[in-house]
């Protein structure tokens, strides 16, 4: 059943648990191609297990799943090759040189040295990082850093990326490129997943989950949400669901 | 009752803080607002005695905080941007060994912590590494706050926090400097610059702007419009086209735009209709301390952008 043509995610009752803790409680959803879906939640929601699973990192408990056309239990080595991901904590190494970044990134997705080269000029022209390509990553700034490792996450062109809190600690102007940068991506038709603690960036979301106690509480485009909980602001509606969360911290 | 005097301060060739002065009076709620590597924890390291600067100095009660370092420490309380507490000490046992190190007991000063420390008395047996996320940041505020500090110096205490634990802890703060406690705070967050009685912008190094949120955004220059009942991105590349008006921000839902020369929304509107846009509507809007940053940000060219 879980045959998807213009899905690129198709969950289904998927669940995680750990012991007798429940840590992502059947949830069901689908993600269109090229879809900017955001994934809310509260810290302790169940949000970091459920993005393990959906990159093929840790098996589900029970549920369904399929991921850029794989099934979550039998292939999540192809669901790992054509996905991306970045996170505010893991992204690239600071003691390689941009230039050497994109390079071991690039052939750990498997591209073949004359694409590395070619999309590695590219890149850095794009980013106009030209003065910065033989610099250490940890020299740069910080918004730049998550700029490059927003890049170098699609640079095999994956049918998903993954984002987790991608801005945070971001300054303000750089927050507003970087979601410039995930418009064209979604535009170019990659499936962008993405979490944040900006609610103000869930209004840029095509469409909106929200997680609360492992459950996926509602799921619906911005608009949607904002006149279904009749609140001004997506930061509304994200306060009124997940104060009523019986999770304590 | 903080002075900070021209601190500069440089890592190799980055130059982290460039000749910051400020002042907090006691019983202020100050916050330093700025992204990640614009120098907040610099400063708060320089002001707990745990860094030297370049030059300049910083003094605390009129003590210099090199020379009297032993004064600081005895009347500041400070938690840093990472959780420094003892992950295989219990929750019990790290406040005890903080109030000890304080020559002090828990019971001694129970009454400051006492609303943030009962959430945690359940699990006081616990070890503080298996805490999830609120309760350390809760623990390390207690520990902050055991030797009755003069002064309490938070740095990110909200750093990649829920916006609902947001709240939450900054409710603890309006408690704490009821009991009068004087407080500087740092976040990345601009809408916690509000809940500051005075802020700094800070960026790159530099002093944007002191003052109170209020007088921060009556001191914006320029007419803000909002733009909403569009597309977004489309709407934004609409706008950046165009010279007069490329100065434009998604807030959420909306577009503020920061214009000079333009001064009729009906000029804007004519910018986005031309633009493909179709019944935008346009209104002048008044700023908040995140358009100040921003419009600051230009104005000093101060972007992060290689583009810039």
């Amino acid at each position: 059943m879980l045959k998807p043509a213009e899905h690129t995610i198709t969950a289904k009752n998927l669940t995680k648990t750990f012991g007798d803790f429940t840590a992502v409680d059947a949830i069901t959803f689908e993600v269109k191609k090229g879809e900017i879906f955001g994934f809310l939640g509260a810290n302790g929601a169940g949000k970091t297990t459920a993005i393990k699973m959906l990159c093929g990192l840790s098996s589900p408990s029970s549920g369904e799943a399929n991921i850029a056309g794989f099934d979550i239990y039998k292939q999540p080595e192809d669901i790992k090759k054509n996905i991306g991901y970045m996170s505010q904590h893991f992204s690239l190494y600071g003691d390689l040189t941009v230039e050497e970044n994109i390079r071991f990134y690039a052939g750990i997705y498997g591209l073949k040295s004359t694409e590395i080269k070619e999309r590695s000029v590219a890149l850095i022209k794009e980013l106009g990082l030209e003065n910065y390509a033989k610099r250490f990553v940890a020299e740069l700034p910080l918004g730049w850093k998550q700029k490059l490792a927003f890049s170098i996450a699609i640079i095999h062109n994956p049918k998903i990326v993954f984002l987790d809190e991608p801005t945070s600690g971001v300054d303000p102007i750089t927050r507003r490129q970087f979601w410039g940068m995930i418009y064209s991506a979604a535009a170019k038709g990659i499936t962008v997943f993405v979490t944040t603690h900006y609610l103000d960036e869930a209004e840029y979301c095509d469409r909106v989950s929200i997680m609360v106690d492992g459950e996926m509480r509602d799921l619906d485009t911005p608009t949607a949400l904002r006149t279904k909980y009749n609140l001004p602001t997506m930061n509304d509606v994200f306060l009124h669901m997940a104060v009523r969360s019986k999770r304590s911290e | 009752m903080v002075e900070f005097h021209n601190i500069n301060k440089s890592y190799g060739e980055n130059e982290a803080v460039k000749d910051v002065s400020f002042s907090v009076g006691e019983g202020e709620l100050f916050g330093l607002i700025g992204p990640d590597g614009a120098g907040k924890s610099t400063l708060f390291r320089i002001l707990t005695t745990v860094l030297l600067a370049d030059s300049g100095n910083v003094l605390f009660n009129g003590k210099d905080v090199v020379a009297d370092y032993k004064y600081i420490r005895e009347n500041v309380g400070y938690m840093p941007g990472k959780f420094s507490l003892y992950q295989d000490l219990s929750v019990t046992e790290n406040l005890k060994f903080f109030a000890t190190i304080f020559n002090t007991t828990i019971d001694e000063n129970y009454e400051l912590i006492k609303d943030i420390y009962q959430q945690l008395e359940p699990f006081g047996n616990r070890k503080a590494g298996a805490l999830s996320g609120g309760m350390k940041q809760k623990l390390a505020l207690s520990c902050a706050l055991i030797h009755k500090p003069k002064v309490l110096v938070l740095d990110e205490p909200t750093f990649g926090v829920d916006a609902v634990s947001r709240k939450e802890f900054w409710d603890m703060l309006k408690s704490l400097k009821a009991k009068g406690v004087t407080i500087l705070v740092s976040t990345p967050y601009m809408d916690e610059a509000e809940l500051c009685d005075r802020i700094a912008l800070i960026q790159k190094g530099r002093i944007l702007d002191i003052n109170t949120p209020k007088g921060i955004v009556e001191q914006f220059e320029r007419q803000l419009f909002i733009v909403s009942n569009v597309a977004i991105y489309p709407a934004l590349q609409a706008l950046e086209n165009n010279p007069a008006t490329q100065n434009a921000y998604s807030f959420g839902q909306e577009i503020h735009v920061y214009a000079d020369e333009i001064t009729s929304a009906n000029a804007i509107k004519q910018v986005l209709e031309n633009g493909g846009l179709k019944n935008p509507e346009v209104s002048v809007g008044t700023p908040n301390i995140e358009d100040c940053f921003m419009d600051l940000m230009v104005r000093g060219n101060l972007e992060e952008s290689a583009h810039a």
